[in-house]
């Protein structure tokens, strides 16, 4: 049902019946390892190229859920998957090998937000009775299409984002138990001139603010609403300055609420410059360690809201800005 | 971003720039110089040190010895490249290690490895110039531009 | 010995002048390189850089503007020798070396070596 301008809100609360983590070295001596359900010792998978691997990251990721989940491939209905690479690739490919009807989703690393709400709202509409939303990035083959080779010796400024490999995945259904998907708030697309592909988390926190304040909007609620409101992966430097932003527009979310996908994944001493990023950032925290602590009780309430920058490698070559998009779900136990 | 960028942009967006400006970790860019400073200036002493081996033992002069030189710190940054300490190494001397013909050939042997998933041909040998490549257009044509126009200056007996 | 100080000095301070384009007018790796070599033509087209090689040594030679200075010297190496078509067959002349290897054995490392990540 519509509420506001963009916001859903699903009346029959659609439940993730199971979800999964996957992830790489780097995540696997990360702060959340606990919280994957499968890490992998190298980010070569044994496939040859990059771009390979991260599909059997994403295999691994729909897989993984599908298994916990009790039900078969055969008796999901639709797969909805995203990732960064050309034509997302990957997600096509991995939707070959699930053989389940697919639709490719796209927006950068708002993917994982976008495909779990259009996959609730499948759900909420009676269009299906099982989706699986998924999303996955991978590090070297996000630097190979966006930034140089992995081996080259560019110096990267304090303000770059390091692209989590791995992927996440979620099955929501009709009925069962779990955390509910209880609504979803579409974000516009918002450019204010930021054209440094090194520095995302500034291009991206204004859409992120757009996105929440149109939530709070939308359903006329209050951020004490909720247990933890998590951006995607604004960074250090993008979360501070979308904090700055709202209370400069009288929103101030409490420190203990307000936190970032990509400030919990990695430990300090890894030494990730600003942070994580990339679509896995909010699938692997938000199907992992959020939605654990959801089902151990911790959490009762938290909205997601997953930021993504639409810029292509010759976008920023043909000296454009990076317009972006966040998109919000909120999922309540 | 450039002044011709950023008047193109609308006051909204011109005030979220000097507002982001203000939150952004700043460079450490005298930190960086000095590192920049030290390890350039290891490297060219290693050239040094190669030239006059060079001149030496291998029967090069001060003007020849420069080739083999080169050609060893090439072959020295490609085998770092191989194994993966370049790019560390760069991480910390930024500058220091670009700017060197080391940078030169770290270039294309990290796009040369990079793309060996997309074939030999194409992949590799259509790649390798990917960052090297405005490096030799525009010096050739530099070059070639100064040397007309010297070559022009001369034949009008103004030298 | 005086010529590894200033080896280091010149050296360093090139480097230094490479790190203030990428960090003070943020510019990337490939314009910085390029605007170094395109200097490197530049001076020695002025009869500037081939003095500061004798000074400085391989301060002077091993940095990439020394590219644009030798790529100048080999085009009117040439040009003294057979007139204007000098100028294109003369260009790549002392570089060869510095080119060939870089081709060479960045090839052979992509038989041999796989990226890190």
């Amino acid at each position: 049902m519509l509420k506001g301008h963009q916001t859903w809100v699903f009346e029959s609360k659609p439940t993730i019946i199971a979800s999964s983590a996957v992830g790489g070295p780097k995540e696997a001596a990360g702060a959340l390892a606990e919280d994957f359900d499968v890490l992998h010792s190298d980010i070569w998978l044994g496939q040859d190229s990059f771009e390979k691997a991260e599909r059997k990251f994403l295999e691994d990721a729909c897989e993984k859920a599908i298994e916990k989940s009790g039900y078969k491939k055969e008796d999901i209905q639709f797969f909805l998957s995203g990732d960064l690479i050309n034509q997302i690739v990957p997600s096509s490919f991995a939707a070959r090998t699930l053989g389940i009807p697919y639709l490719g989703v796209f927006g950068a690393c708002s993917s994982s937000m976008q495909g779990l709400a259009l996959a609730s709202m499948m759900i909420d509409g009676g269009f299906a009775t099982k989706v699986l939303a998924a999303a996955s990035s991978h590090n070297a083959a996000a630097e190979k299409q966006f930034r140089y080779p992995t081996e080259y010796g560019a110096q990267k400024p304090p303000t770059a984002q390091w692209t989590v490999t791995g992927a996440g995945a979620a099955l929501v259904a009709n009925e069962g138990q779990g955390p509910r998907v209880t609504s979803a708030t579409i974000g516009r697309v918002i450019d204010l001139g930021i054209s440094d592909p090194f520095n995302m988390g500034a291009a991206m926190a204004p859409a992120g603010v757009d996105t929440i304040k149109a939530h709070f909007r939308d359903l006329n609620i209050d951020p004490s609403y909720y247990d933890i409101i998590a951006t995607g992966d604004l960074g250090a430097v993008g979360h501070r300055i979308a904090g700055d932003l709202l209370i400069e527009d009288g929103m101030d979310i409490p420190k203990e609420i307000f936190t970032d996908c990509g400030l919990l994944i990695y430990k300090e001493e890894q030494q990730v410059f600003a942070g994580a990023s990339g679509c896995a950032a909010s699938a692997t925290v938000t199907y992992g360690h959020f939605l654990n602590r959801m089902r151990k009780g911790e959490l009762k309430k938290i909205l997601i809201v997953a930021t993504g920058a639409l810029l292509s490698p010759m976008s920023y070559q043909q000296k454009e800005s990076i317009p972006c998009v966040a998109h919000a779900v909120s999922i309540e136990m | 971003m450039s002044k011709k960028q950023y008047k193109k942009l609308t006051p909204e967006q011109q005030e979220y720039q000097i507002f982001a400006k203000d939150r952004e970790p700043q460079r450490p860019i005298v930190k960086n110089c000095f590192k920049a400073f030290f390890v350039g200036g290891i490297i060219c002493t290693i050239g040094q040190a190669l030239q006059i081996v060079y001149i030496k033992y291998f029967d090069f002069t001060e003007k020849t010895a420069g080739s083999p030189t080169s050609a060893t710190l090439i072959i020295i940054s490609i085998l770092l490249t191989g194994f993966g300490i370049y790019d560390d190494i760069a991480q910390w001397a930024g500058a220091g290690t670009a700017v060197p013909v080391t940078g030169f050939a770290n270039t294309i042997s990290s796009a040369a490895i990079e793309h060996r998933s997309e074939g030999y041909v194409l992949g590799v040998g259509g790649n390798m110039f990917k960052i090297a490549g405005p490096v030799i257009v525009y010096g050739v044509f530099s070059a070639f531009v100064v040397a007309l126009i010297k070559i022009i200056i001369k034949e009008l007996g103004v030298i | 010995m005086e010529k590894f100080i200033w080896a280091f000095v010149i050296g360093g301070g090139i480097c230094v002048i490479g790190q203030i384009l990428m960090d003070g007018f943020r510019l990337t790796p490939a314009h910085t390189m390029t605007s170094l070599v395109v200097a490197g033509a530049v001076l020695g087209g002025m009869g500037l850089y081939d003095p500061l090689i004798k000074f400085a040594g391989a301060g002077a030679s091993v940095p990439i503007c020394s590219f644009g200075n030798s790529l100048f010297k080999g085009a009117m190496m040439e040009y003294e020798l057979h007139g204007i078509i000098g100028v294109l067959t003369g260009i790549f002349e002392i570089t060869s070396a510095g080119i060939s290897a870089a081709i060479i054995f960045g090839f052979i490392a992509s038989l041999i070596f796989k990226s890190k990540g």
